[in-house]
C-alpha cells in the first residue's frame, strides 16, 4: 500500500469540503444543519493546514490551525445564540422566511 | 499498517459528514458530527499534530457538538417540515459541490512544491521536542498578540451569546442594589421578645406607598410598558 503523503489529505479534505458546500445548499430550510456544514467546512480547512505543516515540517500551519478552532467555537455560539433568539421570536428557523433585515 | 489506519479513519470521515448533511433527524446529524470530529483527530494524529487533535475532541466534542445538541433538542421545532423542498435544492447543491470538488482535485493533482519552500518556512519543527511543547514555544513568543486576540475573541463570543440571549420576563423579581441603599429613612436594631409581635414594640410598619398591582399573568403579549 502506497506511503501516506500530503495528497491524500488533500483529497479527504476536498472531499469534505464539497460536502459541507452541498450540505449548505441542500438544507437551504434548517439554519442549524447550514452551521454544521460550515463547521464541516472549517474542519476540512483545519486538516489542508494541519496536512501541510506535516509535510514542511513548518508548525506556523498548526498554530494557525488552533485560531481557526478558537474562531469555529465563537462562531458556533453566537449562531447558536443567534438561532435561538430568532426561534423565541418567531417559533421558526425557516431560512427562507428570515427577511427582517430587507426593509 | 498506518496507511490502512489512514483509510479508514478518512472514510469513516467522509462517511459520517455525509451522515450530517442528509440525516433526517438533526440530532443523528450532531451525533454523526461528533463521529466525524474523532475521526478528524485521529488523522491529526496520524499527521502528527498530536496536541492539535486533542484539542480538536475537547474543543469540537466537548463544547460545540454539545452545544449543537443542546440548541436542536431545546428548540421545538418541526423537522419534517424543514424538509420539505431538499429534493430540489439537492441537485443545484451537487452541481456547485461537483464543480468545487473537481477544481480541487485538479489542484491536487497540479500542484508541485516549489524549491525555495523550504527556506522560507516561519517556524521549523523543532528536532527532538515533542508536539505540545514545539507549539508552545512558538505560540508564547512569536505569536503572543495572536493569542491575545484570540482570548479576545473568545470573551467577545462569551459576551455577545450572554446578552444575545439574556431577557427580561414580566414578573420576575429580583434585586435592585442601587435603589436597596439608596432608600430613604433609617435602620435601627431591636430586640423584640420571643413569641410576642413586633406591635408590641411600637414597631408599625409604613403603609406600603401605593397598592401592591394584582400580579401579572405571565403571559406572551407585548406588555405596555419596558423594551
Amino acid at each position: 500500500m502506497a506511503e501516506i503523503g500530503l495528497a491524500h489529505y488533500l483529497v479527504v479534505s476536498a472531499i469534505l469540503f464539497m460536502l459541507g458546500v452541498f450540505g449548505i445548499f441542500m438544507n437551504r430550510r434548517n439554519v442549524i444543519v447550514i452551521l454544521m456544514s460550515v463547521e464541516l467546512i472549517l474542519l476540512s480547512v483545519t486538516l489542508n493546514l494541519v496536512a501541510f505543516s506535516a509535510r514542511l515540517d513548518d508548525l506556523a500551519g498548526q498554530v494557525f490551525a488552533m485560531f481557526i478552532l478558537t474562531v469555529a467555537a465563537a462562531e458556533a455560539a453566537i449562531g447558536l445564540a443567534i438561532v435561538v433568539i430568532y426561534f423565541r421570536q418567531r417559533g421558526t428557523i425557516e431560512v427562507e422566511d428570515i427577511s427582517a433585515l430587507k426593509g | 499498517m498506518t496507511a490502512l489506519a489512514f483509510y479508514l479513519f478518512a472514510g469513516v470521515l467522509i462517511a459520517s459528514a455525509v451522515m450530517v448533511v442528509t440525516a433526517r433527524n438533526p440530532v443523528h446529524a450532531v451525533l454523526y458530527l461528533i463521529l466525524g470530529f474523532f475521526n478528524a483527530a485521529a488523522l491529526f494524529l496520524i499527521a502528527g499534530a498530536e496536541f492539535l487533535a486533542m484539542i480538536l475532541v475537547i474543543v469540537y466534542v466537548g463544547a460545540v457538538a454539545v452545544l449543537f445538541l443542546f440548541v436542536v433538542m431545546m428548540l421545538d421545532i418541526d423537522f419534517a417540515q424543514l424538509r420539505r423542498g431538499l429534493q430540489r435544492h439537492a441537485p443545484f447543491g451537487a452541481v456547485i459541490g461537483g464543480i468545487l470538488l473537481l477544481e480541487l482535485l485538479l489542484v491536487v493533482a497540479l500542484w508541485r512544491l516549489a524549491p525555495e519552500a523550504a527556506a522560507l518556512r516561519a517556524a521549523p519543527v523543532p528536532p527532538a521536542v515533542d508536539n505540545t511543547e514545539a507549539l508552545g514555544r512558538i505560540l508564547y513568543t512569536d505569536n503572543i498578540y495572536l493569542f491575545q486576540l484570540a482570548g479576545l475573541i473568545l470573551l467577545v463570543a462569551m459576551i455577545g451569546a450572554i446578552v444575545l440571549t439574556l431577557r427580561d420576563r414580566p414578573g420576575t423579581k429580583r434585586q435592585d442594589i442601587a435603589r436597596q441603599i439608596a432608600r430613604p429613612g433609617r435602620i435601627d436594631l431591636l430586640r423584640v421578645p420571643t413569641g410576642a409581635g413586633i406591635a408590641t414594640t411600637g414597631i408599625l410598619r409604613p403603609e406600603p406607598a401605593e397598592a401592591p398591582a394584582a400580579a401579572k399573568p405571565v403571559a406572551h403579549q407585548p406588555q405596555g410598558e419596558g423594551h
